[in-house]
């Protein structure tokens, strides 16, 4: 194909959009809509599933290292903990830091500990953190089984039922999100097709004249993504302002803690161009399905 | 230029619409193809253009068999022959200029040409002055001329037309058939079946008559043959 003949067809499919005028509003309508649910959603899923990433890392291991060993038994223990393959981080805790630990978490009430410095009761401490959360377990129990390891606690029980929780909940998102795309591929095309199916007359006259089917094809390829790409225009602005204001309104409230929202930039500009080729992609899919149907000769 | 050997056409319903034709159209020559409504006329002008297919024969459009030829082809085919409708099939979204222009866009002839030819062409069919104006804004007559100037301005070697004058009254279908006259004398072929008796025995040309899917009579400077 010639550029000129490019240019051609661009020019062509742009005219007709504007000859079109209420059909490519509807079309462009049916995409906003859309884009919006799948933009606003796609947003809070990725949202949920960071906090739950911030809830994961949060999980780890933490081993009493038994008061019997001395520097070399710790030493041993640290080298054997470190074996473990899926291990990502051992980190040396004092009793002593813990007991400053323990004081700063209970506040007021406990300055009472204050009395213990003297005579400290508790465990020095490796706080062990594994590669990939849901090995927590796994890796508890090996640590369990090496010598000087008096207890290994990692929130027995509750972190089991935590990690079932998450991992459903990222299962039903993705569905959710998987369905909203295939609900807008099928409202998106069907509008489209509507479009194209008033234009039949016209393949069939580009096809009497001697058009090959690409030559046909390329005008409402092209449509289809003009209709995607300004579809998805309304989308973007609105999923990030709105995103613009909730991480202001929010972010300072969760400061400090352990879960975090995700930044704006780049998180938004990603957002944006996966609407923007999302609604590229179903405007060129609706409009090349429907030309399909008058092709065959 | 234009021979068909043996021809039959069946469709899948049923209907046998051509019964074993032969013919043969040399270039240059004027042919009308008249017959009763039914008769087989449309079907043995749509094989022409490989609009339909026939189920057995051969039909070989300057020198191509048209049965050979690939579902790829048939745009280089269609480019060599231009085709005009009763109902003319213009595209109501482009202008008038457009629509004749869409011809030669389509073999992505140089811009220059294209304005130049469609210009010329617009002349021709005395629509130059209408250039920037709807289909739908124009008469019936009008309408036709515009796509008798889409079927030639690339200079097809065959115009097939299937009865241009159908929805024209009497004094515009003259005009329309000026138009193919003056279209002939440049040396295309002209295939045209029609209803139009007076047209017939005025401008005197070769008759093909069609009953029953079978060529009945194949006369030089005919007549219509039929009362209307």
């Amino acid at each position: 194909m010639k550029i000129r003949t490019l240019g051609r067809h661009s020019r062509e499919s742009l005219k007709s959009l504007a000859r079109n005028g209420w059909m490519t509003f509807a079309s462009v309508s049916a995409v906003t809509v859309t884009l919006i649910l799948v933009g606003v959603f796609f947003v809070i899923m990725m949202n949920l599933n960071q906090v739950a990433k911030n809830i994961e890392e949060d999980v780890v291991i933490r081993v009493h290292i038994d008061i019997a060993a001395n520097e070399k038994d710790q030493q041993a223990l640290k080298q054997k903990i470190d074996q473990i393959p899926e291990v990502k981080s051992i980190v040396y805790s004092s009793k002593e830091a813990e007991l400053d630990n323990l004081i700063n978490s209970l506040g007021d009430e406990g300055k009472a500990f204050k009395l213990f410095e003297q005579d400290n009761p508790l465990n020095d401490v490796f706080i062990v953190k594994t590669k990939k959360p849901t090995d927590t377990m796994k890796v508890a129990k090996q640590i369990e089984k090496l010598d000087y390891a008096a207890k290994v606690k990692y929130g027995q029980g509750q972190i089991e039922k935590l990690f079932k929780f998450i991992g459903a909940s990222r299962n039903v998102g993705l569905a959710l999100i998987i369905g909203l795309l295939f609900t807008a591929m099928f409202l998106i095309s069907n509008t489209i097709k509507i479009t194209i199916v008033a234009r039949r007359r016209e393949i069939q006259i580009m096809r009497l004249v001697g058009a090959t089917n690409a030559f046909i094809r390329w005008p409402f390829f092209l449509e289809g993504l003009w209709l995607g790409i300004l579809g998805a225009v309304t989308p973007i602005l609105l999923v990030s302002s709105a995103y613009y204001y909730a991480y202001d309104y929010l972010a300072p409230k969760l400061k400090g803690n352990f879960i975090q929202l995700i930044p704006f930039d780049p998180f938004i500009y990603q957002v944006s161009i996966l609407l923007v080729a999302l609604g590229a992609l179903i405007g060129v899919w609706g409009s090349l399905m429907s030309v399909r149907k008058f092709l065959k000769i | 230029m234009i021979e068909m050997q043996d021809v039959y056409k069946q469709y899948p319903n049923g209907v046998r619409a051509v019964n074993g034709i032969d013919v043969h159209i040399k270039q240059g020559e004027f042919v009308y193809v008249v017959g009763p409504s039914g008769a087989g006329k449309s079907t043995f002008i749509k094989m022409m253009y490989r609009e339909e297919l026939p189920t057995s024969g051969n039909i070989i459009i300057n020198g191509v068999n048209l049965s050979k030829l690939r579902p790829k082809k048939v745009p280089l085919l269609r480019r060599n022959i231009g085709v005009v409708f009763q109902d003319f099939k213009l595209l109501p979204k482009l202008t008038v200029y457009e629509n004749v222009a869409f011809t030669l866009e389509v073999i992505e002839e140089n811009p220059k040409y294209i304005k130049k030819a469609v210009m010329e062409t617009l002349e021709l069919v005395n629509l130059k002055h209408k250039a920037r104006v709807f289909p739908t804004e124009l008469s019936g007559g009008e309408q036709q001329r515009i796509s008798i100037a889409r079927s030639i301005v690339n200079s097809p070697k065959v115009v097939i037309a299937d009865e241009p004058t159908g929805n024209l009254d009497p004094e515009t279908s003259w005009e329309i058939m000026n138009i193919f006259d003056e279209i002939n004398t440049r040396g295309t072929t002209v295939v045209m079946a029609t209803h139009n008796r007076e047209i017939v025995n005025t401008i005197k040309h070769r008759v093909i008559a069609i009953e029953g899917g079978k060529i009945v009579r194949d006369q030089l400077r005919g007549d219509y043959g039929y009362e209307n």
